[in-house]
């Protein structure tokens, strides 16, 4: 089940990336539509984020190509943003919120060019849309896990791209931040962005995505969530991991009687 | 006059080597400022064997392509070879040094260099080193001057690159994912290291410029939250230490560059036990007055 798309903003063509010559990524070929919230989905290891990566072209990859709106990477740099792990960069670092989340216009702005009024709006009102205004002067050690991936989201609102790359914006936030996320990404793919999610949380996953991508070294499947999030597809990309074989079980059984409303 | 010299000396030493260290800190890189401060030796050397003569401008050239290649090796032996980062940084500067101590030794006769002086300088002989030019008028020490050149090549280096080193130091795969090339800012920052710690070697030596890399940039790190006050304090500290390390040496009548890498230490410890912010003494209160 892996559907090609017409016209894709994504077009990932034979991409295999390897550490240390083992294959991370096998022969990866996967077009994504635009305007979707698209979910990269599988289990520990599959190489969810060195797929993301090598999109972004931060990873070499042994073989293949990316393009993105059809254009080699170089070219589309300012409409493209990331949202790296939290975990990846020193939150102890002397810096306050508000110079994260500008850092999101170093890349329009270009070389001698310092920030302007505009920049700090783009900044201030990327703030606003997480709900951290009010914690733009203070410094980044003192945030929790939920602020801190909020203000690496605003940091990539501020780009004011037209696709997103995200590793893992769920993983150890609170609930409120969560859903808070959510909405804000609904909104952006309503606004017509395309919106790529690592997430390793099979529950939420039906409820958050349009678009599906199964990974387990290759690709299982891409398309819709409906009809790739079945229970042979996800079988196929756990295979062997009965614990999270019993974890697809509740989940299909959950499809079957929503537990709770969907957003 | 001398005096003056001496400290205004330890102040540009101080100025450059704080300023660059602020970002090896924070880049968990303040080892590497230690290893290409040793490894530029042989280019020292090769550039005065082929010249002659101890021109600043072929030895800086030398001690710049030096250290690059010692970053460029540090990464090599760190990505492909496997080895931990702190044994690649190990091997490679000792190895280099080695090799700048054997050509030393080698051509003895030929080099007016030796490995005491790249270590420890001496800084009391700089007002000595004048240089006059061809009418017989007295500029002041040569070392002021290349010093004073390398700190505003440094000083313009920050300022134009303000935006890419501060966000390739705090994120570099966000920097890369929005086509700013890290590897570049990696280099240009470490050709600045090379060029700040051969321009200082004659006259402070390298320990006082390892020294200056950590010891300041450390002490603001605990004095301030803000990364442009960290770059400030970091060149007060620096300053500071020159001048109180001077009257100190004078007092016991001791080696300069010690005195100076004494104080710059002292700086360390207060920060550490005084800082309101990181302090091992005053921070408690802040943590109880933070969870009211």
């Amino acid at each position: 089940m892996i559907l090609q798309v017409e016209n894709p903003v994504v077009e990932v063509h034979d991409l295999t990336v390897s550490y240390d010559r083992k294959p991370v990524l096998w022969g990866i070929d996967l077009t994504l539509p635009a305007g979707a919230l698209v979910g990269v989905i599988g289990p520990n290891g599959a190489g969810k984020s060195t797929l993301i990566k090598a999109m972004m072209d931060l990873l070499a990859s042994s073989s293949g190509y990316v393009r993105i709106f059809d254009q080699p990477l170089k070219q589309v740099y300012n409409r493209i943003s990331y949202v790296p792990q939290r975990e990846s960069v020193d939150w102890d670092f002397p810096a306050s919120v508000f110079d994260v989340v500008l850092m999101g216009r170093y890349g329009k702005l270009g070389l001698f060019k310092r920030p302007r009024k505009a920049d700090k709006d783009a900044a201030m009102e990327a703030l606003e849309k997480v709900g951290m205004q009010s914690y733009a002067d203070r410094q980044i050690s003192q945030l929790s896990g939920g602020q801190q991936q909020r203000v690496f989201l605003a940091r990539a609102l501020a780009q004011n791209a037209d696709i997103y790359f995200m590793d893992e914006p769920f993983a150890g936030v609170d609930i409120a931040t969560e859903t808070a996320i959510i909405q804000l990404l609904r909104q952006m793919r309503d606004e017509g962005k395309t919106v790529i999610v690592v997430h390793h949380d099979l529950q939420s996953a039906s409820e958050y995505f349009d678009w599906v991508v199964l990974l387990n070294m290759r690709l299982v499947a891409s398309g819709p969530t409906e009809k790739v999030l079945t229970q042979e597809l996800l079988e196929q990309t756990y295979g062997g991991k009965l614990t999270l074989l019993s974890n697809v079980g509740d989940l299909l059984r959950k499809q079957e009687f929503p537990a709770r409303e969907k957003l | 006059m001398n005096a003056f010299w001496i400290i205004l000396t330890g102040s540009l030493v101080a100025t450059c080597c704080s300023l660059l260290g602020c970002y090896l800190i924070l880049r968990r890189m303040a080892m590497v400022g230690d290893a290409i401060s040793h490894a530029v030796l042989p280019g020292i050397v090769i550039a005065f064997l082929l010249t002659g003569s101890r021109d600043s401008v072929p030895m800086l050239i030398g001690a710049g392509l030096l250290g690059v290649l010692t970053t460029f090796l540090i990464e090599f032996f760190h990505r492909y070879a496997r080895v931990q980062a702190d044994a690649a940084i190990g091997v490679t500067f000792t190895w280099l040094f080695a090799i700048g101590i054997i050509l030393i030794s080698v051509f003895a006769g030929q080099v007016d260099l030796d490995q005491e002086c790249v270590l420890y300088g001496e800084i009391a002989y700089v007002p000595l080193d004048l240089w006059i030019t061809s009418g017989g008028l007295s500029m002041g020490p040569r070392t002021v001057w290349t010093l004073s050149v390398v700190t505003l090549l440094i000083a313009f280096f920050i300022i134009i690159g303000y935006k890419e080193l501060f966000l390739t130091t705090f994120d570099p795969a966000f920097a890369a994912a929005i086509g700013i090339s890290t590897s570049l800012w990696y280099y240009l920052l470490m050709t600045a290291v090379s060029l700040t710690t051969v321009a200082s070697f004659e006259s402070v030596g390298a320990i006082l410029v390892v020294a200056f890399l950590v010891a300041p940039p450390a002490t603001a790190y605990l004095l301030t939250d803000n990364f442009k006050a960290m770059l400030v304090i970091s060149v007060i500290v620096g300053i500071l230490s020159s001048i109180v390390g001077y009257y100190l040496a004078v007092w016991m009548d001791g080696s300069i560059a010690g005195a100076i890498a004494t104080v710059t230490g002292i700086a360390f410890t207060l920060a550490f036990l005084f800082s309101p912010t990181r302090g091992i003494l005053l921070r408690q209160k802040r943590v109880q007055g933070v969870s009211h």
